[in-house]
């Protein structure tokens, strides 16, 4: 109040004098405001973690190191975008990992070509669907594309699950894809008794780990789906409804927006994204993996929220959740270059995921004040 | 202004480069009752926020019994002596009224890290008898309905020793029993020495209510004198701008004789029962009734958004089963809800994207299939330029952004791009100042004038003697009589609505 006091006389005066002192630094002001209130943020926030980084582990520009990062994150970001969608309509789908170790171990189940019976005897599955000789299709040349159907199969079964126990019954959806995530991933490790299923065949393999020149595969049918999955939603009908649901589901179902189906629908592609990226991430382990994901929840959900998705509904695009990835994939490989235990790696990475939370609510704030 | 408990001087205030207050020098007179009027977006609001530490000032001041005031937050304010009775109340509903009142700074044992609450249950008791609010202090606030959350609302104020009590429309969710008693506790407080601002659109209220009555416009302090300077006319023409000559629009064609709906035997236990009445097209049908009276949750049932147990739906004479939304639109209705914040908007979403939200679908070939833009697009900006709604870019623009009366022709906006057979309008005008009001009525006389039959849900009988064709007034479910325009008449259809017609 004595400020007030002191100014109020020429206050106008004041004004101007303090425009004119400080030209130099707020040009510089106004150029950190607009990065950080740019929605490419994300993106530059990992380039500028990426140049800090560069002179303390110079390992981290060679040339191997950067075919890293970028190979992996094609799989993380197949599920990130199913995430995308259910943060969307203002849902969340925990079971995304569970979905993704059951994927994993039935489609491997039905395309593995041999199986070690000291290990997989004990299995509900052994004898019934595989035995030493392998899966069903063991050496078909169906098995892979059935194996990977199946696996699909299960994405959509267990999203529609889901979506229609949120939609339908109206349960909130942090306890039902919590529940799932329990369900599924203990089924997963009952089906095989915690055994990896190797011996796949090599077509799929190639699939997780072949590239052409330095590019896996993964980023050309990724990217391919990051392209129609934010067509999707900025584009069609569909899409449109995810955002009305999001922002407000009493609206939406006043207007006529289909709200159980829209619901629904966003889960199943959940469960279909997140299926995608197992299929990467079994091909590239070569084996069907009963606790494949166990580690990722974390990392979709927080790729997500962090790319600028909102988890409150109604905001989100995939382009952000691209940026969201990347962060985390640069955060991930700069990590382990430094050698740290798991421990100090966690420690680390929950501390920039929070200084990056941080970050993003200084500038939804300063957004709101325009 | 030498007796003014608090001075606005030469306030100015800017948001986003739009100047919303210019140059307001006005005194709150001490112990007095100020009623403060304007349409939406005059900047009445602004100015209270900047009394409440909400905001402040760009230039001038504010003066507290003659000392410079300039509050930074809210608890600012009441520590001042400010207290707000906000439009959408500000309780914890989920606490109790003592701990809703003691919320700022519980008392505390002296011994103990506890809370001493006898002592919050004795004062509060005391608070809630001084505002004639007869519950235990330990009710739960969600427990009270909305005219007693007002009352605990107030006794909160009276907590802080609160000298300027402003009210923000107090009445729109009240019934008109809880109106009552709330001015005479207005009454009782200001001869009890406390200074109260009174903000409202209802401006017979203003004037029974007010010693002094200021009026704002485009930010501007228009007028400001004493109670007898002004009629409602005198006010109604200060706050517009010009003088309105009508406050209704006239009828540019007659109601035909084919229906468009027809509704049989509709009931639902326990909500309505036993609903019969055909709605023409070109007619607007009135449906007049109390608070709780069914008006409401018959205008959801026939739209499919609640069910009922029995009856019959004919949409343009075709017989129109299991309802719901979608259906409904499919079959040429449409419904402005009552509730335009929670049913009728997509609040952070652009103003275009909500009118287009209905129709959407018939811009593209499938559900997953790509928007036509330019089309859909362009006809939405000739929806909202056929409306008037007042704003900048519609695609950019957040629909939350705008004033009360331009939301609500955005909320009328999304059922006009295909042209509805049934318009189901419920309190279109709630909370809309006198302008948006006729503009409203305009909106709906064109749509019946080109052969849309509207049923118009009100709880204000002038809009519906002056608007409607027939009127239905219900009570406690059921349709009680139906008047035709040649034998309206207020009191028969008030004696109506209350039941007092011998049955």
């Amino acid at each position: 109040m004595m400020e007030a006091k002191v100014n109020e006389p020429d206050r106008a005066a004041a004004r101007t004098q303090r425009v004119a002192t400080s030209g130099g630094g707020s040009a510089a002001r106004r150029v950190f405001r607009k990065l950080l209130l740019s929605q490419y943020f994300v993106l530059y926030l990992s380039i500028i973690y990426f140049l800090v980084l560069w002179p303390f582990i110079p390992r981290i520009a060679s040339p191997q190191n950067l075919g890293n990062i970028f190979s992996n994150m094609w799989p993380l970001l197949a599920v990130a975008i199913g995430q995308t969608f259910v943060l969307i309509i203002a849902g969340i789908d925990l079971s995304q990992p569970a979905i993704m170790a059951l994927a994993s171990v039935i489609g491997a189940s039905i395309m593995t070509t041999q199986l070690d019976p000291v290990l997989f005897e004990k299995s509900p599955l052994w004898g019934v669907v595989f035995t030493e000789a392998g899966g069903p299709l063991a050496g078909n040349f169906v098995a892979v594309p059935v194996a990977i159907f199946a696996m699909l199969l299960v994405g959509v079964l267990i999203g529609w699950f889901n979506g229609t126990a949120v939609a339908r019954l109206k349960m909130p959806p942090f306890m039902v894809t919590l529940v799932g995530m329990m369900f599924f991933s203990a089924l997963a490790i009952y089906l095989v008794k915690s055994e990896n299923i190797i011996h796949l065949p090599e077509s799929y393999v190639l699939l997780g780990q072949g590239q052409i020149s330095f590019i896996p595969y993964s980023f050309f049918i990724v990217g391919a789906l990051a392209i129609a999955a934010q067509w999707l939603l900025s584009r069609t009908v569909l899409g449109r409804w995810f955002y009305a649901v999001g922002v407000n589901v009493r609206t939406a179902t006043v207007s006529g927006v289909p709200v159980v189906r829209v619901i629904v629908i966003a889960y199943i592609l959940s469960g279909v994204f997140a299926t995608i990226g197992s299929v990467f991430y079994s091909a590239r382990l070569a084996a069907g993996r009963p606790t494949l994901g166990a580690t990722l929840l974390l990392d979709v959900v927080g790729a997500t929220v962090i790319g600028g998705t909102s988890l409150f509904g109604g905001k989100g695009k995939i382009m952000w959740t691209v940026f969201g990835v990347l962060f985390f994939v640069l955060l991930d490989n700069s990590l382990n270059l430094l050698n740290l235990s798991y421990f100090w790696v966690q420690i680390v990475k929950g501390s920039v995921i929070l200084l990056a939370a941080a970050l993003d609510v200084a500038r939804t704030r300063l957004l709101a004040k325009g | 202004m030498s007796n003014s408990i608090l001075a606005f001087e030469s306030i100015e205030k800017s948001f986003f480069g739009v100047r919303v207050l210019k140059d307001i020098t006005l005194g709150v007179p001490r112990g007095k009752l100020l009623g403060l009027v304007g349409e939406n977006g005059a900047g009445k609001s602004t100015l209270m926020n900047l009394m409440g530490g909400v905001h402040a000032p760009d230039r001038g001041q504010m003066l507290l019994d003659g000392k410079p005031y300039a509050p930074r937050t809210p608890s600012n304010a009441n520590a001042a002596g400010i207290a707000f009775i906000h439009q959408e109340l500000n309780l914890f509903t989920n606490l109790s009224i003592a701990e809703n009142i003691f919320i700022d700074g519980f008392p505390r044992l002296r011994w103990l890290p506890m809370l001493n609450r006898g002592h919050m249950r004795a004062r509060t008791k005391q608070f809630l008898d001084a505002v004639e609010l007869h519950v235990s202090p330990d009710t739960l606030v969600e427990k009270l309905s909305p005219g007693e959350r007002q009352l605990a609302e107030i006794a909160k104020a009276l907590s802080f020793d609160a000298r300027i009590i402003i009210f923000d429309e107090p009445t729109t969710s009240l019934t008109a029993r809880e109106t009552e008693r709330l001015f005479r506790l207005i009454e009782r407080l200001r001869g009890d020495g406390a200074s109260i601002i009174y903000i409202s659109h209802i401006l017979p209220d203003v004037i029974r209510l007010a010693d002094e009555i200021a009026v704002l416009r485009d930010g501007e302090l228009v007028a400001h004198g004493r109670k007898d300077e002004f009629s409602i006319h005198r006010m109604i023409a200060l706050m517009v701008g010009r003088a309105i000559e009508q406050l209704y629009p006239p009828r540019r064609a007659a109601p035909t004789a084919t229906p468009v709906l027809e509704v049989r035997g509709v009931a639902q236990r326990g909500i309505v029962e036993d609903i019969n009445f055909t709605l023409y097209k070109g007619e607007i049908l009135g449906v007049f009734g109390l608070m709780g009276s069914g008006r409401s949750e018959l205008a959801r049932i026939l739209f499919g958004l609640d069910d009922h147990a029995c009856g019959e739906l004919l949409v343009d004479g075709k017989p129109y089963a299991r309802p719901s939304a979608r259906r409904s639109i499919d079959a040429g209705m449409a419904f402005v809800t009552e509730n335009r914040r929670d049913e009728g908007l997509l609040m952070d979403i652009s103003i275009a994207e909500n009118i287009g939200l209905v129709a959407l679908p018939h811009y593209a070939a499938a559900t997953v299939a790509g928007v036509k833009e330019s089309r859909y697009f362009d006809q939405i900006a000739g929806i909202a330029e056929s409306l008037a709604i007042k704003s900048g870019d519609i695609r950019q623009q957040a629909v939350k952004t705008l004033s009360g009366g331009n939301q609500q022709k955005a909320v009328i906006g999304k059922w006009l791009l295909d042209k509805p057979a049934v318009l189901i309008i419920d309190e279109p005008t709630r909370g809309v100042d006198v302008g948006a009001k006729y503009e409203i009525y305009s909106i709906i006389n064109d749509l019946a004038a080109q052969g849309t039959g509207v049923l118009f849900i009100s709880s204000e009988l002038e809009e519906l003697l002056g608007v409607c064709d027939r009127i239905l007034v219900m009570s406690n479910g059921e349709i009680q009589a139906t008047f035709a325009r040649a034998e309206f008449d207020k009191e028969r259809i008030l004696r109506a609505a209350f039941r007092e017609n011998g049955s």
